[in-house]
């Protein structure tokens, strides 16, 4: 029984490596991906949105198998980590998805809002970061949020590369003939998913306090 | 001698001339009302003063001063147009109020980033955030918000919310202040607030441009009335002429088709 859940918690502590590693990394990067497909540069921004088109268009399970064997077969030069080719697959998989939250964030903000800040003599960055900003983080939370909650679900495919999370854990002992291991690991989600729904409801109602 | 002094301003959107050839001068203290259906070019006119849109040819002044010359390339740098546009205030059909801050801090924010680039803030941060502040309560007092400093927007009715736009406007003691159709998006038994508001600054020689519709009102505050059409000023001067007696053909269609309204 304690060995079950050391294991469980042990692979649990996997998908939580990779979700807080792709946070980290995906939330800027998103951020760097929404302005190429934004710029007045005609290339670049086809060029950007042909790739978010793909990385959306195409299941993650084969970007992760993409990522882990192609360096192989294509350049000779085998993945080491499995947990890397897990993370790259990762980042750039849901920095597609929030550039395109930003992205609607940011086209969501009236012309007029710009306007009123340039004609009180406000420069682009203070317009931006005095005016825009927060408007935006607070249209995007709500789509951010239900993206965040499905990059934790998101996490247990690590195992199609055989990196022990808590799922594949658990399928361990379902061959032993041990099944309660396998559908536990759902409370692990639903807890930790939980925690994010009442943070993210808290980040909500501090932002409450003004209508754009 | 003219505050604000237009020549020759043209513009055009994709090969249609939005604006031709138009030329005007504004005393100090002056109101002067724009009048024309929609599509006539007036918004335009009021963007090109403010630096949303840029004249394809003409020169802009304010005083004696060049502020826009086409011809000019200088005086489309960013840091210059920032400065430029200072001279005018601009009050938007739709407010455009931020909704994130109160009243009072809509009506103080520009002011504040502004004096941060002034030499000696460091020194004097505390007086001069005072000062704003207080200017921003009167300014604020005189369009009968004294009561809704620290409201939002979302808690104001249009015509309280177009007031508040027009506290912040006059927050930067601008030359002159525009007025782009300030209450049309208003309920009809909201725009009387707004107007007499605009009627106030009148009296207080406050120089402005007012594009507007309401007919009655332009004739009570404007000093002069300019009627466009296609891009071009077909009548100009004082409310009497252009509105109780035009002669033009056009002013006298229009002013019949929005009797009939
Ligand atoms: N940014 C723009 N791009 C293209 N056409 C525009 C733009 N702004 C205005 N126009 C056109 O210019 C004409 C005059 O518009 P506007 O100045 O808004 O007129 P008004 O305020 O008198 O109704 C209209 O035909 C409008 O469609
Ligand atoms: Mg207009």
């Amino acid at each position: 029984m304690s060995d079950v859940l050391d294991s469980l918690v042990g692979g649990f502590w996997l998908n939580l490596e990779v979700f807080v590693m792709t946070l980290l990394l995906a939330l800027p990067l998103g951020l760097v991906i929404t302005f190429g497909s934004m710029t007045k540069f005609r290339p670049l921004r086809y060029l950007t949105r042909v790739f978010v088109w793909i990385i959306r268009g195409t299941p993650l399970m084969l970007q992760l198998f993409a990522v882990m064997y192609m360096p192989g077969l294509v350049f000779g030069i085998p993945m080491k980590s499995r947990m890397t080719a897990v993370l790259i697959a990762f980042v750039i998989n849901y920095a597609a998805y929030f550039s395109e939250i930003y992205r609607g964030g940011i086209e969501s903000i009236p012309k007029g809002q710009y306007e009123a800040g340039q004609v009180l003599g406000m420069t682009r960055s203070q317009v931006f970061f005095r005016v825009v900003l927060l408007q935006v983080v607070k249209r995007i939370t709500p789509p951010m949020s239900n993206e965040v909650i499905t990059l934790v679900k998101d996490t247990a495919l690590a195992r199609v590369v055989s990196v022990a999370e808590i799922i594949m854990c658990a399928e361990r002992y379902t061959k032993q003939g041990l099944i309660w291991p396998l559908f536990s690991t759902g409370l692990f989600f639903l807890l930790f998913n939980g925690l994010l729904t009442l943070l993210f409801g808290y980040f909500e109602k501090k932002m409450s306090y003004f209508r754009s | 001698m003219a505050v604000l002094t237009v020549e020759g301003i043209q513009k055009s959107f994709g090969g249609v001339d939005v604006l031709r050839d138009i030329s005007f001068s504004l005393e100090k203290g002056e109101a002067l009302a724009i009048i024309g259906s929609s599509g006539s070019g007036k918004t335009t006119l009021l963007r090109c003063l403010n630096f949303l849109e840029t004249p394809d040819k003409g020169v802009i002044r304010v005083g004696d001063q060049v502020i826009f010359d086409a011809e000019d390339p200088r005086s489309r740098s960013e840091q210059e147009i920032r400065q430029q546009r200072l001279h005018f205030g601009l009050v938007f059909q739709s407010f455009n109020l931020f909704p994130q801050y109160t009243v009072l801090e809509n009506v103080t924010l520009a002011g504040r980033l502004l004096a941060k680039e002034k030499p000696d803030f460091k020194s004097r941060k505390a007086a001069v955030f005072r000062e704003i502040e207080e200017n921003g309560k009167a300014l604020l007092d005189s369009v009968g918000l004294a009561a809704k400093l620290n409201a939002y927007p979302h808690q104001l009715s249009g015509g309280q919310q177009q007031r508040v736009a027009i506290a912040r406007a006059l927050a930067l003691h601008p030359d002159i202040l525009c007025f782009d159709e300030p209450t049309s998006a208003l309920d009809p038994e909201l725009t009387g607030e707004v107007l007499n508001v605009i009627r106030g600054l009148a009296q207080r020689n406050t120089t402005m441009v007012i594009v507007t519709h309401e007919m009655q009102f332009a004739r009570q505050v404007a000093d002069n009335v300019m009627f466009m059409d296609g891009g071009v000023i077909v009548e100009y001067g004082p409310p009497e002429e252009v509105i109780g007696n035009p002669k033009q053909e056009r002013t006298r269609q229009f002013l019949e088709r929005y009797a009939q309204q």
